[in-house]
Formats: C-alpha cells, structure tokens, sequence
C-alpha cells in the first residue's frame, strides 16, 4: 500500500521517466511517445517499488518478470532501465539507431529485457508460460504483462486469457493500459471493444480498473492482485494517451508521431513545470 | 533393438525417457495428444504436460515464455498447424530470441492421408526452413525418432521436428552414434546420388535395388537435418556421380531439394531432379500407398528420374 512517500517518489519517477521518453524520441524523429507516456505512472510503480527487481541481478531466477505485450511502448521501459543505472544514460541519445536500442524490445541488444514482444498480442501468453514454470519451480515470482486497450482485438490475447484461469496462474498480472486511442483514430472509431472488464471477468479473472495516473491506486491494485489466489488478475487502467504533453495528449497522431523543435521545447517544459509542482507538494 | 516401426510411437516413447532424464522437459499440446502420441507423457509427467486446447498461437508463444523461465518445451500438434497457423508467434516469440523450444510437427506430409489437404502439411519445410535459427529436422524411421530427440536436450535454439504418422520400414543403422547434422550415406554407389528424407528414404533405397539389377549404381543419402544443411557432406556426396536426385514428401518449392540445390552453389554438379509434390495441396485417399503413389512419391519415380538424368548426360 502506498504510503505519501511512496506516492510522491513514484510521482516524481513518472514525470522522469517521461522527460527520458521525449529525450529519446527528439526532434525529427518518429516514436511511439503517446502509449510510452500514458504508462508512466504504472512502470514507476513496478520498477520502483512493486517488482522483485535488482539491476544487479538481472538474472536472478526470482525475480519478478515485467513484460511488455504493447511492445512499442519500449521507450517507457528504456527509461525506467536507465533510471535503474541497467542501460547507460548515453544510449537516450541512440535509440533505434543500428548500434543503439532497438525499436522493440529486444532481448539480444538489450539488458534487462525478458522477452521479444513488438508483434501485438504474444505477451500474454508469454507470461502464462513464465507463470507455469516458475510455479514448477516453487518459485513466487510474480509476472506483470502490460497489454493495450487496441492489442485487445488480437485474438490470440483471448486464447492466453482462457489458458492463464485454465491453469490458475494467481501469480499472473495482467495490465490493460486503456489510454483509448490505437494507430489510426480513437478506439472507439476504429475497432470498438467494449465492456473489456466483463470480457476479462467471463474469462474468469479477478478483475480491477483504477486510473492508471493515480500511483495510489496503481499500487493498492497490485497488492490486490498479489492477494487474490487461484486465477490471475487484470488491472485495466484507465489512462490518457500521451499524458503530460497537452498537444499529444489523445492524439492519435503522436501515437507514433514526429516532434518539432518547437513541440519538442514545449513538452520538456511542460514536464518539468508538473515535475516542479510534484516536488513541491 | 527397436521393434516399433511407428514414428509418432517411438517419439512419444523418447520423450517419456527424456522426460525422465531432465526434469526441465515440458510438453505442451494442442488437443492431437493421442495422435501426435504427447499422451505417454502426460501420463508419465502429469505436471509437466500442459493441454492448452485448440489454440496453437498461445501454445507456441507460451512455450516461448517456458523456455525464458528455464524449461525445456516440445510444443506439439499436427506438422500443418504447428508450423502454419503459428508461423508469427515461432518467429517473433521463439526465433528471433532463439529459444531452445522444440516444435513437433506430427503426421507430416500425406501421412494423415484420410483427413486431406487441410490436415496434409506439404509446406511446412519451407516455411520452417526461411526462419533464422531454425533447425529442420526429419526423421526416417522409428529408430533415427529414437536417437534425435535424445540430442534435443542440449541443442542449441529451436528446432522444427517433422514426425510420420504412420509406420515405415527401418532403413537407419541401429549401432552407430547419432548426431544432428549429419548427413547419412545409407549405401554407396558411382553412377548417381539420391538425396531423400522422411518417407521416401526408403523408397530411394528400393529405388537402388531395382536400378542396380539394371547396372546402376546409386549411392542413397538421409538428410535427415535438414537445415543447418551440411554443405561440405552434400558436395562430397554430390562428386563423382552424373545424376543427382532429390526426393522428398514436400512441395517442390523450398524444401529438402532446395537445400540440397542451394548446398551446391558455388561447385560444379551433376544434373538435378527432385522428386517431391508438383506445387499442390494434398487429398484424402484410402490408405496412404494409395496418396504417395497419386502424388508421384514412389520408388518408381526416383528410379525414372535417375535414368532420364543419366540418359540425357
């Protein structure tokens, strides 16, 4: 549960992880920036503070697997890696470069990658296969796949979805960033998936929404979830595409957009404004 | 000394002892256990057998996320389904990785000749063979099933396994070591070389006897390993002959002749034929005699190919 602290550091990372997100993508370039940003709160709480996680130990067969099913979304996870010391903070300058990293996670380029993800709707199962194994093992491990509200329409998803109850994978966390806008348009205009969460509960998870900027929440969910035994749980978590930079902000045109120099001055300072406002609370 | 004579027998037997051997081996299954024969070992290992349904997608990318925790995973359904209908999740979860997950193609080629060309797998080589790090392997009898898939424990990455459904006569020597990547030269001969995997070693070598009462002499190799191909052993084998015939239970396009075609780039050869399906879908027959015959894949078609290459030399 998190304590004001907690709460406030989390804060603080997301905004950092943000900052490191628009670094990376720069002026020029194409990046995935809108669903990197609408994760930031939910990759601080894991990496900070919910995951068994050691940047020493990026092996340790138990610790806690993060993996992200939205692959594109790799930004968000460079950042938290780099605030981790994992990468160094000179790769920022060098993503999707053919020496850098690469524009979906990948594991031979990459430390602390856990798997190769990018093409949508493997990561799920993915995970349950991690969940199997490291129950084997005896191992309590948790494994937090992070799926997208537009990933949902990929089938194989659902398959995943009926194998974790099948086999009572409670050590399987499931995250829907549903930040409601996809490659083309808003989700609701180009494929409209509704009712996720009656979806998720006829599969037979536990199911939670929360917003997903609200790190308080965020974190009381994952304990909640850590708690429920017998079938895994999904968070679906509310969030808004491209949070923290007003002109990308549920804007389907920086799901993978390109930033002016201008744009790209704004976002910092509206970053850093909001940063220093968290700071000073 | 083996007695049985079924491919997907002697697999499900191998892979009891191997599941017996290293606790880290898994099996994964796509609702064909009692064909693909997976059902020895979820009766030996029920906690290491998971049943995932009909849903090959999420089968093959959670044998991916075994291997990552340290397993050793042989996903199985019928050769058609596991290397068609999850083409995406081999390449993205387990290949670009290079996951040691092991992927049992069971009932290739015509084997299931009842069920017809949805069930028929005459592609699967090809699709199997353009993935990076892929090895394709193809078995020609029980007891070669009975000495690969010991050697699956500690090979490296993944490997695309192509069983038989049916029984087939023994053709591979019983005593001698066995490794992945060999080519087996199962008799010697000057005149011509038949390459020839899976079902139709047997009918290459019936093919030798029958060319050899003519004069002939055909030296039969078992490509067995199909990919990584050994290119060196393929050239030795391919010198000195005037023909060169490829035979295999595979579309013509991409598959074993392919390989061996390919292995030869670069060297002078003898003239080449394949013997394989002419670009088509399978079918159902009444038995499977019957469909390899339909289809050309019969000793008589390897021994006509040798002689028309010879004749026009």
């Amino acid at each position: 549960m998190g304590n004001t602290d907690t709460v406030r550091r989390l804060d603080l990372m997301a905004q950092q992880l943000r900052v490191d997100v628009v670094e990376m993508i720069g002026v020029g370039k194409a990046g995935h920036l809108g669903g990197s940003l609408s994760l930031a709160e939910i990759v601080a709480a894991l990496y900070f503070h919910k995951m068994r996680f050691d940047p020493t130990r990026l092996t340790d067969p138990d610790r806690d697997r993060f993996l992200l099913s939205k692959g594109h979304a790799v930004l968000i996870q460079y950042a938290a890696l780099i605030e981790q010391g994992v990468i160094p903070r000179a790769e920022l300058k060098q993503v999707k470069t053919l020496a850098g990293l690469q524009g979906h996670p990948d594991m031979a380029n990459t430390p602390g990658m856990e798997a190769v993800t990018g093409s949508l709707g493997q990561g799920l199962s993915i995970g349950v296969g991690m969940a199997l194994a490291l129950r084997l093992d005896g191992r309590s491990s948790r494994v937090y796949v992070i799926m997208g509200d537009g990933e949902l329409s990929e089938g194989q998803l659902w398959e995943a979805a009926m194998a974790a109850r099948r086999f009572g994978v409670d050590n399987l966390t499931g995250i829907v960033d549903r930040n409601r806008v996809q490659a083309t348009g808003p989700t609701k205009e180009v494929f409209d998936i509704p009712d996720i969460e009656r979806k998720w509960d006829a599969c037979g998870w536990h199911v939670l929404t929360v917003n997903g900027h609200d790190v308080a929440q965020v974190l009381e969910a994952l304990d909640a979830a850590e708690r429920t035994k017998g079938r895994p749980t999904v968070i679906v978590a509310d969030t808004v595409k491209g949070k923290g930079v007003s002109f990308a902000e549920g804007n389907a045109a920086f799901h993978n957009g390109i930033m002016t120099e201008e744009q790209y001055r704004q976002a910092m300072a509206e970053l850093d404004l909001r940063r220093a406002e968290l700071a000073r609370a | 000394m083996a007695t049985v004579k079924n491919l997907r027998e002697a697999y499900g037997q191998a892979l009891v002892a191997l599941g017996k051997q290293n606790r880290h081996v898994v099996a994964l299954e796509a609702d064909l256990g009692k064909s693909t024969r997976s059902v020895l070992f979820q009766g030996a290992f029920p906690d290491r057998y998971f049943e995932m349904g009909i849903a090959e997608q999420n089968m093959a990318s959670t044998a991916a996320g075994l291997a990552l925790a340290g397993k050793v995973p042989f996903m199985h359904s019928f050769a058609v389904f596991v290397s068609g209908r999850t083409y995406d999740q081999l390449r993205n979860s387990i290949c670009i990785p290079g996951l040691s997950v092991r992927i049992c193609g069971s009932s290739c080629g015509l084997s299931d000749f009842g069920d017809g060309k949805t069930h028929q797998a005459l592609e699967d080589v090809a699709i199997m063979r353009a993935l990076p790090g892929m090895t394709v392997l193809c078995p020609a009898d029980a007891i070669e099933v009975g000495k690969m898939v010991p050697c699956l424990l500690d090979w490296k990455g993944p490997v695309y396994l192509r069983v038989n459904r049916n029984d087939l006569p023994f053709v591979c020597p019983e005593d001698e070591p066995y490794r992945i990547g060999k080519i087996w030269k199962l008799r010697d001969g000057s005149d011509a070389a038949v390459f020839a995997s899976g079902v139709m070693v047997s009918k290459a070598l019936e093919a030798a006897d029958a060319l050899a009462k003519r004069g002939i002499s055909v030296r039969v190799l078992n490509v067995s390993t199909i990919k990584p191909i050994d290119r060196e052993a393929v050239t030795r084998f391919a010198e000195g002959v005037r023909a060169i015939v490829t035979a295999e239970e595979h579309n013509l396009v991409g598959g074993m002749g392919s390989a061996v075609v390919e292995a030869l780039r670069g060297v002078r050869h003898a003239p080449v034929e394949f013997v394989g399906v002419q670009d088509s879908f399978g079918r159902s027959a009444e038995n499977y005699e019957v469909l390899l015959q339909h289809f050309g894949l019969t000793a008589a078609a390897v021994t006509n190919a040798v002689e028309r290459l010879l004749g026009s030399a």
